[in-house]
């Protein structure tokens, strides 16, 4: 049998060789190995179907003293997020420019091959993150799609791009260190780093023993350690003050990783590790968690009203959405053996943690993309007050990015309205006090949403854009298939769920808490 | 058969020292030849593994029962290959001395066939004479041919190695003299019940003695003006074997004699009970105090030197876990630390300071390098990946087993030296920004200058290329694939004394 | 004493005798063929033919000496051959025959027939020396050795360094000579007889206050000839001020001899409490203060006088051990050290010969010493001369005790042999662990010289000419502290524990 999942992760590092040396025609080629990995992780998509367990594994020894092994596999929220990595990653090469311009610099030596190749790496990194189930590689692959993060932001990004670039480098290695330290602690008490193994251990509660027998009364540090890791990638707030500048000073393209893709790999690390290992210990401080998460959801929305840059309002708007998430997780650290109404709420909690992922990520990916195309017309300015009356001179730029927001905010129909109100559903009867204040969350989002329609798109039409070119028919047709998503799953969620709630009923099954 | 290396590296070191008046290209293909010939043998001696265990073995000076004996075991192997690698992109690097060539490459290769045989003795006595042969050339390396006060930091490293070296000397005679003056062999002393007494101050003697050669803090103020002075080929090797060499002996003179010198004293200050305690400290310490330091230079080389201590600092932590995977761990950090700082010291030593002629932040901060120079730019900042312990290279399994060996003996310390990795990050990656990647403009008085001299920079040559493509190769390969240096190492470990990989309690 | 006896004594001086001979033939040559006003041969011509001579002469007693190994007592011990006296004897010899070997282009004195024939007399001393195992011979033997130095030491007769060179270790050493018959006399006071072994029989009975000052006296007396702390003081103005050859001569066969009556001595007096002690003290204040003295030097004569303090001190570190081992180590020792140092003293006065070239050239005007020993007169050495700076390089990594050259062997096997000997003790362990210290200090001071060698440039970049033949027994020396040091079988073989 093939190995799919290897094959799928190291195409696009074969792009970015290709795209380095092919020049200004590196977008083209991108474009194509991007296509590629695509219709790969379609392929894995359509195998998992509704396994619910992990397939498509493939094992081999790699260095046994030292627990570390080459496994890889994909469940049903596997297989999503390389479908969404692939589909941003088109998103976003689509969204750049076949000569992305460095500030500062000619043309001539904006070296787009390098730009395309950093971008096709990324994408590797993710497929590698999403597919990893030992923590060797697993932890390779998170940190090595820090690098081309960093490069684009650093080499291709906005005025303050340096410090940004540094402050989000040096932010997620801390995280990645503490990850680093707590699964070693794992590795010393388990003599093993392979994920379904530990989550084995501590379903059994036999983790817990040898982590009492070979370091003492540590568990707990041990999962804040892996804990902040998590929760500086997702982010969770207080640990997200390096988002907002990230987001703002990365190019649009990038962002639109960023957000779309690499925020997933936060999220994913707590469902494929922090929850199914240290289930225990995090339950014990599930109220704490709780709050923050409910802190994330509503002051992530709260200042996203305050914020005068279009960017940075959905910047710190993704973080709302992503806190949703979190409460999910949070909310689930309860014990649900032997009670089939909690079991039910759990899986709804779950199933709409791991759509939401999804949506967020398309959603968002679309909206930064209709930013970059805007940025494009403005000549680079993205203020709030700048813009007005869009839609006279540009009406179908209006209607299509109306659709975007339309879903993020939640509008019944569109996908992000279907996520949500599963993690709602599933919530509440868990945490109701949670739930209750995020809700006010939802509503500061639809504020703000409603706020940029109105001040961008209606109103009177500011005169330095009363020219402004429409969305061009290439525009319309790449933009299309991204919309159409959108609508077909808030119109059939089953889509996803299909192949998603088997995974999720699986995972209850096996977690302990 | 890697004996070979020895008499092949001072063979081309003779020959060098007789041609004095051979013109730098002849010099040069000399020196490239006995490097490639002295690894071609490393690398066959390493993969087989069943013709090195015993080398050679002849009496030598009966009187004193001292014999010829040459061994090598899984660790020696590694660090055989590891300095053939560092021979051959040493000598690659140093395609540019043109001043004395084959004076300079006749005092490298002489001082590569002291390491070589250090790594390959099994006879203390041996070992001692091998260790010293490998001091005295990189004076003159430092010296004749390097840069900032170089003539105090040669002096400076000179005297330190030799204190190091006299503090073993008297540890070793004394070994002698109480094991009765039969044997200097290394097994054969091991096996001799020395007195716990005696081993409690012999064990610190020999291992600081040692330990000084490896940087270790605070020890450690000779290796960054050290390194800062030296020519790069001088850097690469004092950074990339010659600390290796104290690193080596701290495990397997001090640690293999004196085993018991690691036992707890019975009483403790601050929690610190045994030398075992001490040294772990002390190197916790310099892993975190080397990469604080490093994070505030400005000058480039200094950054890479005292990166250097902090990761010496790692292997230290390592020997001190006294557990198989702690000492794995340290040994495998010596190999990729000698790859690295290897990498390193020519990037910055070679590939920058030989074309911009600087190795100030500041000054090279406006320089734009990261357009005009994009090789050195990628190259550094690879290696910078790879030196702050990022998966997939070959710090990162190595400072992974160093770690978790840290975290059953000494969690706490395990803690800080994580912190050490974090600051470890940020004085890499600023001093990549700072060099290669800052937009600062240019300075207005010359508006029009940068494009100018942006491109004025000679192309980086084939030697260049070809040193950097194989210790990239070697750090790639087993970052990738450890299990190619971890099979020989852990059978090694292994074999050590017992209470060696037990916690030093039985 | 019958007509054995006389043989017997005649047979086992016999290499002396053929010294004596050689002295005597030399002067004969030199005053009645090249100084008849008929032939008024040229200086160099003289030099050679004396020089020559003198070598055959040592070559013929060393060739004796190994033809005929003897173990022989005459005189009622007085006098004793031994296969190790022989050998300190041959390595007097051979130390000897390379001193006037380097000597042969020297240009300090006028008369090279009584230079010589002074270097043979002292030789014969030295040899006396070594065998001697009585107080009155050894006395004897003694003055006749330092009586000729004296005069050696003066040979340079328009520098006014020299004068003072010789005039210092003249009062040194006649005040030495008094304080060693001194000693003698109560030795002899205590014991009733002069022999070595009498006194330690007499000593073993049991001790006196006045052995104890008999024994201070004879570490004055002693202590001056092998230039230990306090007694070193002739020890720098000497090395500095004598002609080349003669302080290569004083600092080798001379501290070979010494150190073997040393041993000699030592073993009468060891019964006594306090002699160990009173070593160990000068042992340790000589290595401490040669080696840090050493360091301020900038002159390289000066350098080499103060290591040499230090490298006695390691020496009497090892006599203090007094166990056969470490007898056999001081012996060694103190060969391959003065070995080293002939060839260093050579490659100095060289250089000292060529930068009296440099102040005459044009460029600087005269000045009224010859030469110069300076530091700085050794910049760039290694451009000028890369075989001479090659040879130097060893000497001074071999002094420095750097393997494997044969100054690291020796030093290890001493040190070795003194932590091994019946009675170490806490002390010998931290003289030790000084000595190890301070020879690793020592090698900044030598670097210092090798600095100057190979990485200054040269103030004057022209190359020094070295003749042939010294040139040879340079590079001969330097491959002998490398082999030495390689295998150093080759030296102890020979030389057997007494």
């Amino acid at each position: 049998m093939m190995p799919i999942l290897t094959v799928l992760t190291a195409l696009p590092v074969l792009g970015a060789v290709v795209a380095i040396l092919s020049g200004n025609r590196a977008k083209l080629v991108a474009a194509v190995f991007a296509l590629a990995a695509l219709a790969g992780s379609l392929w894995v998509w359509f195998s998992v179907g509704a396994g619910g367990h992990m397939m498509l594994v493939e094992r081999s020894a790699w260095v046994p003293d030292l627990g570390i092994e080459y496994h890889l596999g994909v469940d049903g929220l596997g297989a999503l997020m390389l479908l969404l990595s692939a589909i941003v990653t088109l998103m976003a090469i689509a969204a750049s420019r076949a000569v992305p311009a460095q500030p500062g610099q000619t043309e001539a030596s904006s070296q787009p091959g390098l730009y395309f190749a950093l971008i096709l790496l990324l994408e590797s990194g993710l497929f590698g993150t999403f597919t990893a189930l030992n923590f060797f590689h697993w932890f390779l692959y998170w940190e090595l799609s820090l690098i081309p993060a960093f490069f684009l932001i650093k080499l291709w990004g906005g005025a303050k791009r340096g410090p940004a670039a540094t402050q989000f480098f040096v932010y997620t290695m801390v995280g990645s260190v503490a990850l680093l330290l707590s699964f070693l602690a794992l590795f010393v008490a388990t003599g093993g780093m392979d994920f379904e193994a530990l989550a084995h251990f501590a379903a059994t509660g036999e983790l817990h023993r040898l982590i009492e027998a070979h370091l003492g009364h540590v568990e707990l540090i041990l999962a804040l350690g892996v804990l902040l890791g998590f929760a500086v990638k997702v982010p969770l707030m207080p640990f997200h003050t390096w988002l907002p500048d990230t987001y703002a000073e990365a190019p649009t393209p990038i962002t639109m990783l960023l957000t779309g893709a690499m925020s997933k790999m936060g999220v994913y690390g707590l469902l494929r590790l922090a929850l199914p290992i240290f289930g225990r210990e995090l339950f014990a401080i599930r109220t704490p968690l709780l709050s923050l998460a409910v802190l994330t959801v509503v002051a992530g929305a709260w200042a996203a009203v305050v914020q005068k840059d279009l960017k940075r309002i959905f910047a710190y708007s993704s973080i709302n959405h992503l806190g949703y998430c979190l409460l999910a997780l949070f909310a689930v650290l309860l014990p649900a053996a032997g009670d089939p109404a909690r079991a039910l709420s759990h899986a709804a909690a779950l199933d709409g943690v791991v759509l939401q992922m999804f949506n967020h990520g398309l959603t968002a990916a679309a909206i930064f993309w209709f930013l970059s195309m805007l940025e494009s017309r403005s000549g680079g300015s993205l203020a709030l007050d700048a813009f007005g009356g869009l839609r006279k001179p540009a009406p179908v730029f209006c209607g299509l990015m109306g659709i975007a927001l339309f879903s993020s905010l939640g509008l019944p129909g569109l996908n992000g309205f279907v996520s949500e109100f599963l993690i709602f559903r599933g919530v509440f009867p868990l945490a109701w006090l949670a739930a209750t204040i995020s809700v006010l969350g939802l509503l500061i989002t639809a504020a703000v949403i409603l706020t940029v329609i109105q001040r961008v798109f209606t109103g009177p039409v500011n005169e330095r854009y009363q020219s402004m070119p429409d969305l061009t028919t290439a525009e319309r047709v790449l933009v299309a298939p991204a919309l159409a998503l959108m609508l077909l799953l808030g119109l059939a969620p089953q889509l996803i769920l299909g192949t998603v709630n088997p995974t999720v009923v699986h995972w209850i099954a096996g977690w302990r808490f | 058969m890697l004996a070979l290396t020895i008499y092949i590296s001072f063979a081309g070191a003779l020959l060098l020292a007789l041609m004095p008046k051979a013109t730098p290209a002849l010099a040069r293909a000399v020196a490239l030849v006995t490097a490639l010939a002295g690894f071609s043998v490393a690398l066959l001696g390493f993969f087989s593994p069943a013709s090195s265990a015993f080398i050679a073995d002849c009496a030598w000076i009966p009187s004193l029962g001292i014999r010829y004996t040459l061994a090598a075991d899984g660790i020696s192997r590694v660090l055989v290959l590891l300095t053939g690698l560092a021979a051959v992109s040493g000598v690659l690097f140093s395609w540019n001395i043109a001043r004395r060539t084959s004076e300079f490459f006749a005092f490298f290769l002489a001082l590569i066939g002291g390491v070589y045989g250090v790594f390959l003795s099994a006879d203390l006595f041996l070992l001692f004479v091998f260790y010293e042969i490998a001091i005295v050339p990189k004076y003159f390396l430092i010296a004749i041919w390097g840069s900032t006060r170089r003539e105090y930091a040669a002096m400076k490293l000179a005297l330190y190695s030799f204190l190091g070296s006299a503090m073993v000397l008297v540890g070793l005679l004394a070994a002698y003299a109480v094991s009765g003056g039969h044997s200097m062999n290394l097994q054969a002393l091991a096996q001799y019940p020395f007195p716990v007494a005696f081993q409690m101050w012999a064990f610190p003697l020999v291992f600081v003695g040692f330990a000084i050669l490896a940087g270790m803090w605070p020890f450690h103020t000779w290796a960054p003006t050290g390194h800062v002075a030296a020519p790069t080929a001088a850097s690469m090797l004092l950074a990339g074997v010659v600390m290796k060499l104290g690193a080596y002996g701290c495990l397997r003179v001090a640690m293999t004699l004196f085993p018991h010198g690691l036992d707890p004293w019975g009483w403790s200050f601050l929690g610190i009970g045994s030398w075992r305690m001490v040294f772990a400290l002390f190197a916790v310490i310099g892993i975190v105090y080397g990469a604080a330091v490093a994070l505030v230079q400005n000058d480039f080389k200094f950054v890479i030197g005292y990166s250097s201590v902090s990761h010496m600092g790692l292997v230290l932590l390592g020997l001190m876990t006294l557990s198989q995977i702690g000492l794995d761990g340290a040994v495998l950090q010596m190999f990729s630390h000698g790859i690295l700082a290897g990498l390193l010291f020519a990037t910055v030593g070679r590939i920058v300071y030989e074309r911009a002629h600087t190795r100030d932040l500041d000054a090279l901060s406006r320089m734009h390098l990261g357009k005009s120079m994009p090789f050195a730019a990628w190259l550094f900042v690879l290696a910078g990946m790879a030196s702050m312990g990022l998966p997939g290279f070959s710090g990162f399994i190595a400072e992974l087993q160093v770690l978790i060996g840290a975290w059953t003996a000494f969690p706490w310390f395990a803690a800080v030296a994580g912190v050490g990795i974090v600051v470890g990050v940020a004085y890499t990656w600023r001093a990549m920004q700072r060099a290669f990647f800052t937009d600062a403009p240019a300075p207005s008085a010359a508006p029009h200058t940068p494009d100018a001299s942006e491109h004025s920079f000679e192309p980086i040559t084939w030697a260049e290329k070809a040193g950097v493509l194989l210790l990239l190769a070697a750090s790639l390969a087993v970052g990738l694939y450890p299990r190619l240096l971890l099979d020989a190492i852990t059978p090694a470990v292994l074999a050590l004394p017992h209470t060696l990989l037990t916690g030093g309690r039985l | 004493m019958n007509l054995d006896a006389i043989h017997q004594l005649f047979a086992i001086t016999l290499p002396e005798s053929i010294l004596e001979i050689a002295s005597i033939l030399i002067l004969v040559v030199d005053l009645g063929f090249f100084r008849t006003p008929a032939r008024r041969a040229a200086h160099a011509a003289r030099m050679t033919t004396a020089s020559v001579l003198g070598v055959l002469g040592c070559l013929a007693s060393l060739a004796w000496l190994i033809a005929h190994p003897a173990t022989a007592s005459v005189m009622d011990g007085a006098l004793v051959a031994t296969p190790v006296v022989a050998a300190a004897q041959a390595g007097i010899l051979a130390l000897t025959a390379l001193v006037l070997v380097l000597g042969l282009t020297s240009r300090f004195t006028r008369n090279p027939g009584e230079y010589v024939a002074l270097v043979l007399l002292s030789t014969t001393g030295m040899m006396l020396v070594a065998a001697a195992r009585d107080l009155l011979l050894i006395f004897v033997a003694l003055e006749l050795l330092s009586l000729s130095l004296y005069v050696l030491a003066a040979f340079s007769k328009s520098s006014p360094r020299s004068a003072e060179a010789a005039l210092k270790y003249y009062l040194f050493g006649g005040m030495s000579a008094a304080f060693l018959l001194f000693g003698f006399s109560y030795l002899y006071g205590i014991a009733g007889t002069t022999s070595l072994v009498g006194i330690a029989a007499a000593l073993a009975t049991g001790t006196t206050p006045l052995a104890l000052v008999a024994l201070v006296l004879v570490a004055v007396g002693l202590g001056f000839k092998v230039a230990v702390v306090p007694f070193h003081l002739w020890a720098p103005d000497t090395y500095q001020g004598a002609p080349a050859p003669v302080a290569a001569l004083i600092a080798s066969g001379s501290k070979v001899a010494s150190f073997a009556v040393l041993i000699a001595v030592t073993a009468a007096l060891i019964p006594s409490p306090g002699w160990t002690e009173v070593l160990l003290a000068m042992a340790a204040a000589s290595i401490l203060l040669g080696n840090l003295a050493a360091l301020v030097q900038t002159s390289v004569r000066r350098l080499l006088a103060y290591s040499a303090i230090a490298h006695a001190g390691y020496m009497l570190l090892g006599i203090s051990a007094h166990s056969p081992q470490s007898n056999q180590a001081v012996l060694l020792y103190a060969l391959t050290y003065a070995l080293t140092t002939v060839g260093a003293f050579a490659v100095v006065a060289i250089v000292e010969r060529q930068s009296g070239h440099d102040r005459f050239s044009p460029d600087r005007p005269g000045s009224d010493r010859p030469g110069s020993d300076r530091l700085d007169a050794f910049a760039g050495l290694s451009a000028r001369n890369p075989i001479l700076a090659g040879t130097l390089l060893l000497f001074l990594l071999s002094l420095a005790g750097i393997p494997p050259l044969v100054g690291f062997w020796v030093k290890f096997n001493l040190f070795a042999a003194v932590l091994q000997s019946p009675s170490a003790h806490t002390w010998s362990l931290a003289a030790v662990i000084l000595a190890v210290a301070a020879s690793a200090v020592s090698l900044y001071y030598y670097l210092q010289v090798l600095k100057r060698a190979y990485v200054l440039p040269p103030a004057h970049p022209e190359p020094i000419p070295v003749s042939f033949v010294e040139m040879t027994v340079l590079v001969l020396i330097a491959l002998a502290t490398l082999a030495l040091g390689l295998a150093p079988n080759l030296l102890v073989q020979w030389i057997p524990i007494g």
